[in-house]
């Protein structure tokens, strides 16, 4: 995070002494976007809030740890596409599934949708590329994820035993 | 232009005073869901609030910067396979979730980058930033990475081609950033 601060702010100071028109350009285009797309965020977050508290990480592991393994293959890929989980927590996580004894294509289902589909970001996503190429985008992402899921089990020989 | 912006805006606006009156009075009751839900929003909002800036301000920048004739020459219609790398490399750098590769894919592509390489960026940046694929190799093992990688990129790439040249095909266009003067 702290990164990010520093690259955003040694950038604008170089750019300012490059062309201080450019860099007052380039910040104003910077505010417009992001007013234009705080509607659509407002809604994201407030999904995920809700989300984030119907779906724990709690229930999460209890629910992948037991059961088919096919089955918690679909579950893993349904919840890595609701929910939205930051780098340092899913991945954490996956560390903590994987301990539990939790197959390798469930939790490749889970972070690859968890990375690849969006379905609370949808409102963000819509408003820059609209409903149907976000939709088709989203499907195909879901369908990449099976087979990466599909691929892991058969390298860790999870998927036919 | 006042008549279609509105009408957008307030259903976003009636769900957030919903979603607001019910924490106030989670609040005030100390119903404990609402309690909980609160915590995620400010919680998730905080780090929304710092990430965006910054992400927007860099955005900003490379519109101001950058020169349409550059981006159309290396990633746009036109330009050949080895746009597709650059596509992965400029995904595999992005800092940050999902929420700020979408507003750089979308400032690609009104550089005049390609759709299919924008796909492939979104693609890209959702399954191999590096800072993350460091982390999940340090737990999951670098199998398991190697693995998603050698599935994913490929796919990621053939799907943004095949996506690509359809909605090329059907003449799709990115709706144009709508401007405040109307």
């Amino acid at each position: 995070m702290l990164y990010l601060f520093i690259i955003t702010g040694i950038v604008v100071v170089v750019s300012f002494f490059l062309d201080w028109k450019k860099t007052i350009m380039g910040l104003k285009i910077a505010a417009r976007k992001l007013l234009h797309i705080l509607p659509p965020l407002l809604l994201m977050i407030i999904l995920v809030s809700i989300a984030l508290y119907l779906v724990p990480e709690q229930f999460i592991t209890n629910t992948l740890a037991d059961g088919n393994r096919y089955v918690s293959t679909l579950i893993a890929s349904l919840f890595g596409s609701i929910t939205i989980l930051p780098g340092f927590i899913a991945f954490p996580l996956s560390g903590i599934l994987k301990a539990q004894g939790v197959a390798y294509m469930v939790i490749s289902a889970f972070t690859t949708t968890l990375m690849m589909v969006g379905v609370l970001t949808f409102p963000v996503e819509k408003a820059y590329f609209g409903t149907k190429v976000a939709l088709i985008r989203n499907i195909i992402s879901f369908g990449i994820a099976l087979c990466v899921a599909c691929a892991t089990g058969i390298v860790f020989g999870e998927l036919f035993s | 232009m006042k008549k279609r912006t509105i009408p957008r805006i307030v259903p976003t606006l009636l769900i957030t005073a919903v979603f607001l009156a019910f924490l106030g009075i989670s609040f005030l009751t100390g119903y404990s869901p609402g309690l909980e839900i609160q915590k995620n929003f400010f919680d998730f909002s905080r780090e929304m609030l710092l990430i965006l800036p910054c992400a927007f301000v860099l955005i900003g920048l490379f519109e101001a910067w950058v020169k349409r004739e550059t981006v159309e020459k290396h990633l746009g219609r036109e330009a050949g396979p080895l746009s597709y790398i650059w596509a992965l490399i400029l995904g595999g750098c992005t800092l940050g979730p999902m929420i700020v590769a979408l507003p750089v894919a979308y400032a690609l592509y009104h550089k005049g980058a390609s759709l299919r390489v924008v796909f492939t960026y979104l693609g890209a940046a959702a399954i191999c930033r590096i800072p993350m694929t460091i982390f999940e190799a340090s737990f999951m093992g670098i199998i398991f990475t190697v693995v998603r990688y050698a599935v994913s990129l490929p796919l990621v790439v053939l799907s943004s081609i095949l996506l690509g040249n359809y909605l090329e095909k059907k003449e799709f266009t990115l709706r144009k950033e709508e401007t405040h003067e109307g």
